[in-house]
């Protein structure tokens, strides 16, 4: 049973390369895909099932024991991440046919949007730091093909920039490992974290953990290292930003919370509090940001950086509500990111311009967009009934409890100008006097709005069933404060 | 030698920072070339440079060199030769679509 833990790297990886055989064969690879995807959901959930059962699976790859060969820990944390992943695969894949031109779609588009869910689930689940740093590049270079697919000018611009920063911070992600690998003398991560532990993290081991964060931190757009993201997000296909946005930030932030949960958590009052300082900030400046710009696509983009700012916020508090608080905000922003940039992707379609000044009255002809952009643009601010809110709540319960009064505020007022920004799409966007000068596409709006529609269910299950979903949230938040459990789970001792 | 090697590796990155800063596009990828390099120079050097046999295992050697290392290092060449050889395709892509490989003429307006 312990090779389930594979599953979800090796289907999209071995399918990914077949499709590249039959490129040309539109609808053959089109319905594989989506075939694959859909068999790949399953799975996973599949899995999900069996570890919140039975507890961590644990693959020991060639049958190596854990601290020398490569090990893939699927446990619910990962799982859960590599679940909400494969939902945002399905929505993309159905999404992808009606947005994509021909060309695109046959130079290659599913096999790289197989790689990059193959890389993505890779990072969540394994379990050695040097495998998570090949993970990292399996997905970014599909990231890269993804970014400059259609090779227009303002493509090949903004892709060298992401390709730029990402060979650096990988450049730097090795050279971490290796001093990191100088003082312990290992790469798996459980073994890593035992050493760590028991020379109780001095001061080599924090120097280590900071460069760390700064790696991670520039994967994951946070407040210094942010000035990457907005525009290289903004320049490819709608469902290819909707991907990215939804899952390469994600991957960074998980990796902060699996890096200092596990390894680095002895000496929380330096680094703990410094994450609490940068989340504050990453906060503040990516409202600024969201609010400054008349581009629809440039305000979704912009939104993500605030998003990530509350989750790392969770990890700097560092308490029971908080880190659940982080895990339930992670799985709401990966959803709702992804229908945020799904539907902007539909309404630049649908306009011809992803400027808000020149469109109006657009309800009068996509209803069902607009009250879609409507829903998901107050589940991304926090309004009750929906899944924003829990996350929300559980992170200001704990930063309260900590007496980290300030950040707590800042978050507040963030959330409010979040609402503000997207709510701004809807007010100039939608309402207003009919435009007839507007040719309508009813047929094509119907096909992207169903994707969307699937999606923002899952985001709208998972505010409304909260009752369903908390206890879990709170037992990954035990799991992950207790680094001994996954520890033991790993090294068998 | 670990502090030679160190030097040799902090020189390789200074340069390669300083190439980054660049305007021009090509003066860019020999930077990341060179940070690269320094990396995998530093892998090496971490890994401890004690004298022994090449990791391969024969009769009468009783003492090699770190094997991990080098199947790290290994890894991390082959990808940064791949996503080098991406990088110098799209740089002359992009030159060549933008007719300028000047970073500050590539930065684009606002209104696109």
């Amino acid at each position: 049973m312990s090779n389930l833990a594979v599953l979800p790297i090796v289907i999209p990886l071995i399918s990914s390369i077949i499709l590249a055989f039959f490129h040309k064969k539109l609808p053959l690879v089109r319905s594989v895909a989506k075939l694959v995807s859909i068999i790949n959901l399953f799975v996973v959930g599949f899995i999900i099932t069996y570890v919140y059962n039975n507890g961590p699976v644990v693959l020991e790859s060639g049958g190596w024991d854990a601290p020398f060969g490569i090990i893939l820990v699927a446990d619910m944390l990962s799982m859960t991440l590599v679940l909400t992943t494969n939902i945002i695969a399905v929505a993309a894949v159905f999404y992808a046919q009606h947005s994509l031109s021909q060309k695109q779609e046959e130079f290659y588009f599913y096999t790289f949007f197989l790689l990059l869910i193959a890389g993505v689930s890779g990072a969540f689940i394994t379990g050695d730091l040097f495998n998570l740093f090949v993970f990292f590049e399996v997905l970014l270079m599909a990231s890269y093909a993804l970014i400059v697919l259609g090779g227009e000018k303002v493509q090949l611009r903004e892709s060298l920039k992401y390709i730029l920063i990402n060979l650096f911070s990988s450049m730097l992600f090795v050279t971490t490992i290796a001093f990191l690998y100088s003082v312990v003398g290992t790469i798996n991560m459980a073994q890593i974290a035992q050493r760590v532990q028991e020379v109780d993290q001095q001061g080599v081991l924090t120097t280590i953990g900071i460069l760390l964060f700064f790696v991670f931190g520039t994967k994951a757009a946070l407040f210094p290292l942010y000035y990457w993201l907005p525009k290289p997000y903004i320049v490819p296909n709608p469902v290819v930003s909707a991907l990215f946005g939804a899952l390469l930030t994600k991957v960074g932030i998980y990796s902060i919370l699996r890096v200092f949960t596990l390894i680095f958590g002895h000496n929380p009052s330096f680094t703990h509090n410094f994450f609490i300082w940068i989340a504050g900030l990453t906060l503040v400046f990516g409202v600024i940001g969201a609010l400054s710009t008349n581009n629809i696509k440039l305000i979704i983009a912009y939104n993500i950086i605030p998003a990530v700012g509350f989750m790392l916020m969770g990890i700097g508090v560092f308490n029971e509500a908080s880190i659940s608080g982080t895990v339930y905000y992670l799985v709401h922003d990966m959803i709702i990111k992804a229908v945020l940039f799904l539907i902007v992707g539909a309404i630049a379609y649908l306009a011809g311009t992803s400027d808000l000044r020149k469109m109006k009255g657009l309800i009068h002809h996509y209803p069902l967009l607009g009250w879609l952009l409507f829903v998901s643009g107050i589940v991304l601010a926090g309004i009750p009934p929906f899944s924003g809110f829990i996350g929300k709540l559980l992170l200001l319960q704990g930063a309260f409890s900590e007496g980290e009064i300030i950040i707590a505020i800042v978050g507040l007022l963030c959330s409010l100008l979040i609402l503000t920004s997207v709510m701004r799409i809807f007010i100039r966007g939608f309402w207003g006097e009919r435009d007839d000068s507007l040719t309508v596409h009813k047929k094509t709006a119907r096909k992207l709005t169903i994707p969307i529609a699937f999606l923002l269910c899952f985001s709208i299950l998972l505010g409304v069933g909260a009752e369903l979903f908390y206890p879990s949230g709170a037992s990954i938040a035990n799991y992950l404060l207790n680094p001994e459990i996954y520890i033991e789970a790993v090294l068998k001792e | 030698m670990e502090i030679i090697m160190s030097i040799l590796s902090g020189v390789l990155f200074t340069t390669g920072v300083y190439n980054l800063l660049q305007k021009q596009l090509l003066r860019i990828i020999i930077g990341t070339a060179l940070i690269s390099h320094g990396a995998h120079l530093f892998i090496l050097t971490m890994g401890k440079l004690k004298r022994g046999a090449p990791p391969i295992l024969e009769y009468h050697v009783d003492q090699y060199t770190d094997p991990l290392p080098q199947a790290l290092i290994l890894t991390s060449i082959v990808i940064s030769f791949g996503v080098t050889s991406l990088l110098l395709v799209l740089a002359y892509r992009a030159a060549k679509e933008n007719e300028t490989d000047n970073m500050d003429l590539l930065r684009g307006n606002e209104n696109e």
